[in-house]
């Protein structure tokens, strides 16, 4: 069993350092895409497939990771430069670190935002985390767009020092993966699962299901941060814009594709939709289908992922892998 | 500020709560019935304004393409609870919630395809845009008949629910629905009839939406859409009544704060979820609902 693991953790990292060297640009840029919609699709997957909590908050703390992070490793003098609706408040400009620090400062900010969401979210059952999370992802773009002294307003921020490269995004993913397993088959873990499938039960076997609820989000909104921060360095430039529902959405297939509930299904699933997004930019473009051109359809994709989301859940809800890990996989056929 | 502002705010506030309050009524008959958050239902009302707007613009009279529009979007709701989320009864609520995402996000980019994502201009015909003046108040005729047609509808609803037998079925339903079919109620039939009169009134609602701030996009229902849900719960999710007055709050909330300290004008979309917040705190079952577990029209 241990061989297992260890084999996969050597196949992953020599894997990385591969790519890294031997890849062109254009195939490392994917794999860091794919990266860091797993980190975020597997700690989005904590919430809502162990957890059994429907959310819709990646968005919210993705960009609150990702601009924590962009402040923190933009200099002084380029913030001074770079904002122009109003000059930066002098906490912003005080702010600098590298990177690691940085990376760890957007996960604790995101944590502290998923404590106070949950303190009003968890206090009632029921669907209410869907809509206030969602409703937090508005609120987390209009403060983007309304305080211009921390955030550039609209004009967002660029220049942004590049530091992910695959060694960053392939690490953290690996040990994203690692650490949400060991939360899976921990005590904790272990509660959430009961909590998702049966909250009253839980409760008789002396659970206190407001706090593995809290725990379980704020575990997620770190990692969510964490991966927004990765994402801003590696894009260089970020907007309120860019974090809007589509951001939730992908990921949301993700998870359904892979299995609610399951990690290595969540990796899996990153492949396979950010493969696909990649691949089905075609539909997006002017098709000439038996001479008859269709013209450009910008959001076609959508279309086709959110009939997927829908077969999905009718036909196949388990996903791929149901909530089985890769793990029990080998476990069964031994 | 003087007394005629106020006014001319109030009467802003009236006319923004009576859309709200259209759109929320129909999250909360969902809601009351299948305890289940309805996320199409923005999108729904998009659906709605869109129609009503192709038809106008490609010269159906305007009061024939409003009765168009609440038919396609009804007929868009059946189908939603059909295709999405009837197979699903059963399942774990969670499936019934990414369906509805799903179908929500669906309904958003088939439009962006078919016919683009950049907003378009919304022409009402001259008797809904004629300005009146009184005593130095500013009335846009729609101000005057939303209102109106808001609480005709709300009255009609409130008949339909109490005094009917149709109203009987919604109501039993949102107790227990094994044993209403157990009586010999067509179950589905109902909810089938719910999802029609929540559709049918968010695109009325969409539409007065469209003619008071002239211009529609895909993504209209969305925000809209969410910020009706906070007034259903403000109001107390399962209650109709309860629905309009949330609604209400909230329009009057907005106008009369943007009036008030225009420096907050850019957090006017995060009011809903504020109130959203505060209403889980301190009063979860909003202010006409009881208990969340039974609750009653």
């Amino acid at each position: 069993m241990k061989a297992i693991k260890i084999a996969f953790l050597i196949v992953a990292i020599v894997f990385i350092w591969f790519a890294q060297n031997h890849f062109d640009p254009y195939a490392v840029s994917i794999l860091n895409n794919i990266a860091i919609f797993a980190i975020l699709a597997l700690s989005y997957n904590l919430i809502n497939g162990v957890a059994g909590q429907f959310s819709l908050e990646p968005n919210g703390f993705v960009a609150v990771g990702a601009y924590v992070t962009a402040l923190f490793l933009i200099p002084a003098d380029t913030k001074l430069d770079m904002f122009a609706l109003e000059d930066p408040s002098a906490f912003v400009l005080a702010m600098h670190t590298s990177f690691l620090p940085a990376l760890i400062m957007s996960g604790i900010v995101a944590s502290i935002l998923a404590f106070i969401l949950s303190i009003p979210v968890f206090r009632v059952r029921g669907d209410y985390l869907a809509i206030v999370t969602l409703g937090f992802g508005f609120i987390i773009r209009i403060f983007a767009m309304n305080q211009p002294a921390m955030t550039n307003g609209a004009l967002g921020l660029n220049d942004i020092p590049s530091n992910a490269n695959l060694y960053w995004t392939g690490f953290i993913t690996v040990l994203t993966f690692v650490i949400m397993l060991n939360i899976i088959y921990s005590k904790y873990g272990r509660a959430m699962k009961a909590v998702r499938d049966d909250e009253d039960a839980a409760i008789a076997m002396g659970i206190n299901t407001f706090w593995i609820k809290t725990y379980a989000f704020m575990t997620s909104a770190f990692f969510e941060g964490v991966g927004g921060g990765l994402m801003a360095s590696m894009l260089t430039t970020i907007a309120p814009d860019q974090f809007t529902f589509l951001l939730t959405f992908q990921l949301l297939i993700i998870i359904v594709l892979g299995g609610l509930g399951s990690m290595s299904g969540t990796i899996l699933g990153a492949i396979l939709v950010m493969g696909g997004t990649e691949w089905l930019r075609f539909l997006d473009q002017n098709m000439d289908i038996f001479g008859y051109n269709t013209g450009a359809h910008p959001g076609l994709r959508m279309v086709v992922f959110s009939i997927l989301l829908i077969v999905l859940m009718l036909f196949a809800r388990r996903g791929l892998f149901g909530n089985k890990e890769l793990v029990d996989v080998f476990r069964r056929s031994k | 500020m003087d007394i005629l502002t106020f006014m001319q705010q109030m009467i802003n506030g009236i006319s923004l709560g009576s859309m709200y309050a259209l759109i929320a009524i129909g999250y909360t008959l969902v809601y009351g019935v299948l305890r289940l958050i309805n996320f199409a239902h923005g999108d729904i009302m998009m659906v709605g304004a869109f129609v009503a707007y192709l038809a106008h613009a490609s010269g159906v009279p305007f009061g024939l393409a409003v009765i168009l529009a609440i038919i396609v979007a009804m007929v868009t709701g059946i189908l939603t609870d059909k295709i999405a989320y009837k197979p699903l009864r059963n399942a774990p609520k969670i499936s019934l919630l990414i369906t509805a995402i799903g179908i929500s996000f669906f309904l958003e980019n088939l439009f962006n395809v078919l016919f683009g994502g950049v907003p378009r201009a919304f022409s009402a015909p001259d008797y809904l845009t004629k300005i009146m003046h009184f005593q130095g108040i500013v009335i846009p005729m729609t101000v005057v008949i939303i209102p109106v047609v808001t609480l005709v509808l709300l009255f009609i609803m409130l008949w339909i629910l109490n005094k009917t037998k149709y109203g009987m079925a919604i109501r039993s339903l949102a107790f227990d629905i094994p044993t209403v079919k157990l009586m010999g109620i067509n179950a589905d039939f109902i909810i089938m009839l719910v999802f029609a009169m929540g559709s049918g009134l968010a695109a009325i609602g969409g539409i007065f939406y469209a003619v008071s701030y002239p211009s529609i996009d895909p993504l209209m229902g969305v925000i809209v859409g969410l910020k009706a849900f906070a007034a259903a719960v403000l109001g107390g999710i399962g209650s109709v009544t309860g629905a309009v007055l949330g609604g209400f709050i909230l329009g009057f909330t907005e106008i009369v704060v943007v009036a008030f300290m225009p420096e907050l004008g850019g957090y006017k979309d995060a009011f809903a979820f504020v109130f959203l917040i505060l209403v889980l705190l301190f009063k979860p079952t909003g202010i006409m609902g009881q208990d969340l577990e039974r609750s009653r029209f």
